[in-house]
Order: structure tokens, then C-alpha cells, then sequence
């Protein structure tokens, strides 16, 4: 479960988050829209303790956040782009981070196997496409088996079959009972990754319940439809 | 947390000695120090030369190391700061990581040369400790001064390599310069005292007067390397200018922590 209570955070005069209160509960599949600049990314960052929010509080599976890091053991995190360290080989980043956390990655073998992988690994990452990145980023942020999945943007850089092949893993990590949080700007995506949609705008949370709901209450057959009908709404 | 710090400095030392320059950095030195003894032949002259040229080369590589490293590894640092560790631990992890592979090629790259050349004798023992130590501590400040500026101008770069450039320029050559014009300005009062209180404010200057008090250049400079001579000479004047110089070892990578804990990332 995450909860999360009065989250304010302002990169200067810009109002970031605006005092949020939210709780995610475990198991959920939730994906978290909103126009660039909503504040999607920071609030994911701020769930990861990457960025210090200015007040208010986020507990994650009973831990709250307070300068706690072992929380993190929890969450796997996909970033939106992964640039790592050109000179580094694949297999030596993904054993480094092993090593890092004194842990085993027991879903490695087998997320190297199923996004093809295997032929990368011996290279530098500097070589790697773009897309082989994103996988590389996606299997860092799963192979620990964390209750927890954070995707920023996961599909964004991904040829259609990898990103068949990611959205069939995230079904079945979801469906083994894992916690799912995705930003997303592909609507028709979400509808087959999440049940349920946290829609940011300028901070504030102004829609966050089931998209079925969502579309039933908007008339909308899409989501797409629904969300650009809660864009145009004024901002109260 | 040890074991976390270990990880990352020899993830780090991995990293940078797969990127080669490390090692082109350690050749410089090392054919420097070469040449200096071909055309010297060996003892007190070589040894002047190589500090002359670290004073030089040291600071603003590092600094500019430093820099380019906080610039060129957001995304790497944001994978680090989502894994289970403290941020204390990974900063000094990378800072360490950072520093001590380029404090290595250096000190290898000039003392190695000693091995075919010879020409370590017990003269020139204490000054190659000396001008080796000072390199050392001169990376790891400038390392902290670069990683405190990438940290501080993280979304500006071009003020982060403006300022950094300018503290360069500042402590190498403007600082030295002030010195000059209040000593010419001044020159009938008594400055020395004052001096060298300023010049131990500067590590680089502080450097520079350590290493000619080692090497006794400060009979060249008169009156004022008498008076120099008079406190760096002392056991206060060592332990004074020791205390400074661990200070400013302190400093830097004390503010680099600081910003790299509150930092949003």
C-alpha cells in the first residue's frame, strides 16, 4: 500500500505537486496521466525519494519515507530514458547493480531471455539502440522481483514487438499481485495495462478512481476521449 | 554500507580505466617525468619541474573531471539513488571513486620513471613525498570543487563551467595577482605576516609555498622568503599549514555532501 498525504513539492515559483493525498493499494495496476509538465514524473521521482518533497508524507508498505532508503528494496523503477555509463558492458552494469544491493536478481536470466537481450549483453552500452536501452532500463528496474513497478514512459523508445513483449510482462507481474504505477501519453496503452488512472494537472489530482468509471461518467468510449473532456474543463 | 561503498569506488576505478584517459593522464605525467630526467639528469631539478607543471595541470583537471562527471551521469546517478542505498554512502562512494584513480595515474606515472632511471636518493626522498602528497590532495579538492559546482548549476551547465573556470582562474593566477598589487600598493607597511595568512586561504598558493620551502627556492626571494621561511620552517608553520590544507580537503567534498543529500534528482 501507498500512501500518500499532503504532498506539496515547488521547483521555485513553478508549483509542482499541490498537496496531494492519495492511497494506491496493493496489487493495483494505476497509470498516471496528464499533460507535460503535470508533475507526473516528480511525483514518481518523489515516491522514490529522488526528489525531497517540501512537506506532507508517503508511506510505502507500512515504511514512511524519511530520509529511509532500505524502502527502495520494494520498488523497481523503470526511467523514462536510461543513459548509463557509455564505457560500461551490459552484463557488468547489471551484475554492478547486484552487487550493489548484496542481492540476487533472480528474474535476470530470464528477463534477458524474453526481450532478446542476450546478444547485447557483451557490449558496450554506448552501441546499444535506443530501444535495447529501454529494455536494459526494464530489466534493471524487474529483475530483483520487487513488489513494486514504477514505469516512467516504459514503451516510448520500443518497437512494437519489444513493446508486445513488455506489456505482456507488466500483465503478468500485475496479475502475480505486484503494485503497477505507468506515466503514460498512449491512452490506448493504459487501457490495456491499468484498471485504474490518476489524471494530473498542474498538480492537482482531478480525476482518481477506475477508467470504467471515468468513461462511464464522461459518455466516452476511449479514454483518450474521457481525458481530453477533463482537460477542457476549467481549473477550478 | 561498506560494502556499498566498496562496490561503487571499484565500479568507479573499473569505469575509468576502461575510459583509457585515465591512463593517457598517467602518461603525461610520466613522460614528463621521463624527460625531465633525460635532460636534467635526475635530483632536486626534476622534481621542481614536475610541481611546477601539477600546480598547473592538477587543479583544473580535476576540477574540470569532476564537473563533467556530475553532468554526464544524471541517469546513472538516478539508477544509483533508486537502488536500497544511503546517499551519503554513494556520494562518497563516486567521490572517492572519482578521485583516487586520477590520484593514482598521477602518482604512478611520475614516480615510475624512478625505476629505470634511479635517481631517488636520500635528498630528493622527502621532496618527491612532498610534490606526490601535495598532487594527491590537490585532486581530491578539485574533484570536490567540480562535483559541489555540477551539483550547484546541475540544470546550467554553462554556468557551471563558467564558474568553474573562474574559481580555476581565480586560485591559479588572480588570487596571486591581488597578492601582488596589495604588495606593490603597500609594499613601505609590514605585509608579511598578512601574507601569509592570505596565501594559506588558497590551497594552490599554499602548495606552491610548501614546495618552495622544500626546495629552498625561498632564498631567491629575499626578504619575504626569509620571512616565509621563518614560519613555514617552523613545526607551527607545518602544523598550520597541514591544518589548512586538511581544511580544504574538508570543504569541498563537506559541501558536496551537504547539496548531493537535499538534492532533487
Amino acid at each position: 500500500m501507498i500512501q500518500i498525504n499532503q504532498l506539496t513539492k515547488t521547483f521555485g515559483q513553478l508549483k509542482v505537486l499541490n498537496d496531494l493525498t492519495l492511497e494506491i493499494p496493493d496489487g493495483q495496476a494505476t497509470g498516471i496521466v496528464g499533460p507535460n509538465g503535470a508533475g507526473k514524473t516528480t511525483f514518481i521521482k518523489t515516491l522514490l525519494g529522488l526528489v525531497k518533497p517540501d512537506s506532507g508524507d508517503i508511506t510505502i508498505s507500512g515504511i514512511h519515507l524519511n530520509g529511509n532508503y532500505d524502502y527502495r528494496r520494494n520498488i523497481g523503477y523503470m526511467p523514462q530514458q536510461a543513459r548509463y555509463p557509455e564505457q560500461m558492458i551490459v552484463s557488468d552494469l547489471l551484475d554492478f547493480i547486484e552487487d550493489l544491493r548484496g542481492e540476487e536478481a533472480i528474474y535476470k536470466q530470464n528477463l534477458i531471455n524474453e526481450f532478446n537481450l542476450q546478444p547485447e549483453l557483451h557490449k558496450q552500452l554506448r552501441v546499444l539502440s535506443g530501444g535495447n536501452k529501454q529494455k536494459v532500463g526494464a530489466t534493471l528496474g524487474m529483475m530483483f522481483n520487487p513488489r513494486i513497478l514504477f514505469f516512467d514512459e516504459p514503451t516510448a523508445g520500443l518497437d512494437p514487438r519489444s513493446s508486445f513483449i513488455f506489456k505482456e510482462r507488466i500483465q503478468k507481474e500485475n496479475n502475480a499481485g505486484k503494485t503497477v504505477l505507468i506515466t503514460s501519453h498512449i491512452m490506448s496503452e493504459l487501457e490495456q495495462l491499468v484498471d485504474h488512472v490518476i489524471f494530473i494537472l498542474e498538480g492537482d489530482i482531478k480525476y482518481y478512481g477506475r477508467i470504467d468509471k471515468l468513461l462511464k461518467e464522461n459518455r466516452q468510449e476511449r479514454l483518450e476521449g474521457a481525458i481530453a473532456k477533463l482537460m477542457e474543463e476549467p481549473i477550478q | 554500507m561498506m560494502r556499498v561503498y566498496w562496490q561503487i569506488l571499484r565500479n568507479e576505478f573499473k569505469t575509468l580505466l576502461r575510459a583509457k584517459w585515465v591512463l593517457g593522464y598517467g602518461l603525461i605525467f610520466l613522460l614528463l617525468t621521463d624527460t625531465l630526467f633525460r635532460f636534467a639528469g635526475g635530483g632536486t631539478e626534476v622534481w621542481v619541474s614536475v610541481s611546477n607543471i601539477m600546480l598547473l595541470l592538477i587543479p583544473i583537471i580535476s576540477l574540470i573531471y569532476g564537473l563533467l562527471y556530475i553532468y554526464q551521469s544524471r541517469d546513472y546517478l538516478e539508477l544509483l539513488l533508486t537502488q536500497p542505498v544511503n546517499r551519503s554512502t554513494l556520494f562518497w562512494g563516486l567521490y572517492t571513486g572519482i578521485s583516487a584513480p586520477l590520484t593514482v595515474a598521477f602518482i604512478v606515472g611520475s614516480a615510475l620513471p624512478l625505476v629505470w632511471h634511479g635517481g631517488l636518493t636520500e635528498g630528493t626522498a622527502s621532496q618527491l613525498f612532498l610534490v606526490l602528497t601535495l598532487g594527491s590532495v590537490l585532486t581530491f579538492i578539485f574533484v570536490g570543487l567540480g562535483f559541489v559546482m555540477g551539483l550547484w548549476f546541475y540544470d546550467d551547465k554553462i554556468k557551471g563551467f563558467g564558474f568553474s573556470i573562474i574559481i580555476w582562474l581565480f586560485m591559479a593566477i588572480i588570487y596571486d595577482g591581488l597578492i601582488m598589487v596589495v604588495i606593490f600598493l603597500f609594499g613601505d607597511y609590514p605585509l608579511e605576516t598578512g601574507i601569509i595568512a592570505v596565501t594559506m586561504l588558497n590551497p594552490l598558493d599554499l602548495a606552491r609555498i610548501l614546495i618552495l620551502m622544500e626546495f629552498d627556492i625561498s632564498s631567491l626571494m629575499g626578504y619575504t622568503g626569509a620571512v616565509f621561511n621563518q614560519f613555514f620552517g617552523t613545526s607551527l608553520g607545518t602544523i598550520a599549514s597541514l591544518a589548512m590544507l586538511s581544511l580544504w580537503l574538508v570543504i569541498p567534498s563537506w559541501m558536496g555532501l551537504r547539496v548531493f543529500k537535499k538534492k532533487d534528482f
